[in-house]
């Protein structure tokens, strides 16, 4: 039973009960993915399952066996930085830092749901099959990731540079 | 959280086989029972993980949907078919929790998550019948700002949660059951049940049933529908009062129409008395305010959520208002 951690295969843990988070952090010592409230509503441990954005937090480990997980650890090769993470620093995405892996994993996943047409709350046209990436969408689609520093303007700027052609 | 096995179903056989054994367990994105388990109020002895069974939408004759139990709530919304033919639907999954939740959380388990009343998940400083049978309940004279106006009892003012419900409510769903013993259908309004006097018991599944899939029916005005959810903040956040409704017009007309209230009651809540008295009616706002006034009548509210009331009626109106002028 193994599991896929940015790249290299990392055994299953025995016990069920253990979450995809403790997994990251404490046997794994990816200490990237917080675990903030754990119980699913502060978005600090966003990682992407095949490139959909989960809270790693209410994940049992045991289910996600085959699947491939990335933690922001893994976003860009070592020593690197994905052009995200460059952009928030430009454009000061955060003060104190806890949240920042998981603002960060959470927007590259909500990219991919905005190229894959995926409606928001506030998408007036469901019919359509392209979203425009407006400051609206943004913020509604990352209601889900909790900033208590409240760098939010920073982050969406961020977000909104790094995936062309989003107003500000 | 207590020590559980665990065990992945392959097919639905498999599924019943294992959740039939007492003190099983049925695990689809685990967003809701995780977190109750990690609370100890959810202390199952297996949990069997039916996330891999079927997440298909396939369509039906005579143009409705079958949606697989495993379908993720993102899919669900994301569907071309539900935006257009069921955008109440696409609307009210996309009103609920979090993106990330979203892409976890399965149509059956949105279906079947419990109530987050406080005084529920509050296992050891609050009383609550739902949790513990017979204890009595704090939320009835607590902090209910939050609780129920229709349909609740003496021992529990809790509401059902779900967003998605109240679309699924609103469009007369069927869902597809199974157990060791067959197969069978349920409307899924009768699904859910008021708490009377078991609050503990939610729905009306049998030890071991196994939700597989939740049909549409086709609906011919379903076009002209939509889902408003009012809540204390504007995303990511539960819902004091949403409501679901589709319209069909027939010129100034209402020719027919489907209501149903979320953040009210116990259970999804099916607007059967406004519909009734909507039918028929001029499309005006007094028609759409009388409709809302006959639901609401035999309101009960507490003492923290009076308002609810009024925010019902106004929300109802409102939506019907919106739906009379869009364009389809």
């Amino acid at each position: 039973m193994t599991v896929t951690i940015n790249g290299s295969p990392a055994a299953l843990p025995d016990d069920p009960r253990v979450s995809l988070l403790d997994l990251l952090r404490e046997h794994l010592h990816l200490f990237g993915a917080k675990k903030g409230c754990n119980q699913g509503a502060c978005g600090a441990c966003t990682v992407l399952v095949d490139g959909e954005r989960v809270l790693s937090c209410l994940a049992l480990a045991v289910q996600y066996e085959g699947r491939s997980i990335t933690t922001v650890e893994g976003l860009a090769p070592q020593g690197d930085m994905h052009p995200l993470q460059k952009a928030f620093i430009s454009h000061d995405g955060f003060q104190c830092g806890y949240c920042t892996p998981g603002q960060i994993c959470s927007a590259v996943g909500m990219a991919r749901e905005l190229r894959q047409g995926v409606p928001s709350h506030v998408t007036a046209d469901l019919r359509a099959q392209t979203i425009p990436p407006s400051h609206d969408e943004l913020r509604e689609r990352m209601s889900g990731n909790v900033c208590r520093c409240g760098a939010y303007n920073g982050i969406v700027a961020a977000i909104a540079e790094t995936f062309e052609g989003a107003p500000t | 959280m207590n020590p559980f096995t665990y065990a992945r179903a392959e097919n639905a056989h498999d599924a019943f086989a294992l959740g039939s054994q007492p003190g099983a367990k049925y695990l689809g994105g685990g967003t809701n029972l995780v977190d109750l388990m990690r609370e100890t109020i959810e202390r199952p002895v297996t949990l069997v993980d039916v996330s891999g069974l079927s997440s298909e939408i396939e369509e039906r004759a005579g143009g409705g949907l079958l949606v697989g139990a495993a379908v993720r709530n993102t899919a669900l919304a994301s569907h071309l078919a539900v935006r257009t033919r069921y955008p109440m639907l696409a609307r009210a999954v996309s009103s609920g929790a979090s993106a990330q939740i979203r892409n976890m959380a399965t149509v059956a388990g949105n279906t079947l998550q419990r109530t987050r009343c406080a005084y529920f998940y509050d296992d050891e400083g609050s009383r609550c019948n739902k949790r513990n049978p017979g204890q009595g309940c704090d939320a009835v004279d607590g902090f209910n700002r939050y609780h129920a106006i229709l349909g609740a009892s003496p021992g529990c003012v809790a509401t059902h949660p779900s967003d998605m419900c109240v679309a699924l409510a609103a469009l007369d769903a069927v869902v597809h059951l199974q157990n060791a013993r067959g197969e069978r259908t349920l409307p899924f309004i009768d699904l859910h049940r008021l708490p009377e006097d078991r609050p503990e018991i939610e729905t009306l599944l049998e030890p071991g049933e196994l939700i597989t899939a939740i049909e549409l029916p086709p609906l011919a005005f379903g076009a002209r529908s939509t889902y408003r959810k009012v809540r204390d903040r504007s995303s990511y956040a539960f819902a004091l009062v949403s409501v679901a409704v589709a319209l069909e017009l027939d010129g100034d007309t209402v020719k027919d129409v489907r209501m149903a209230l979320g953040g009210v009651a116990h259970k999804p809540w099916r607007a059967w008395k406004a519909e009734e008295a909507l039918r028929g009616k001029p499309a005006t706002a007094e028609s759409f305010r009388a409709a809302a006034e006959a639901e609401l009548a035999h309101a009960q509210p507490l003492r923290g959520n009076a308002f609810k009331v009024e925010l019902a009626k106004r929300t109802l109106t409102a939506v019907l208002a919106e739906l009379k002028e869009m364009k389809v």
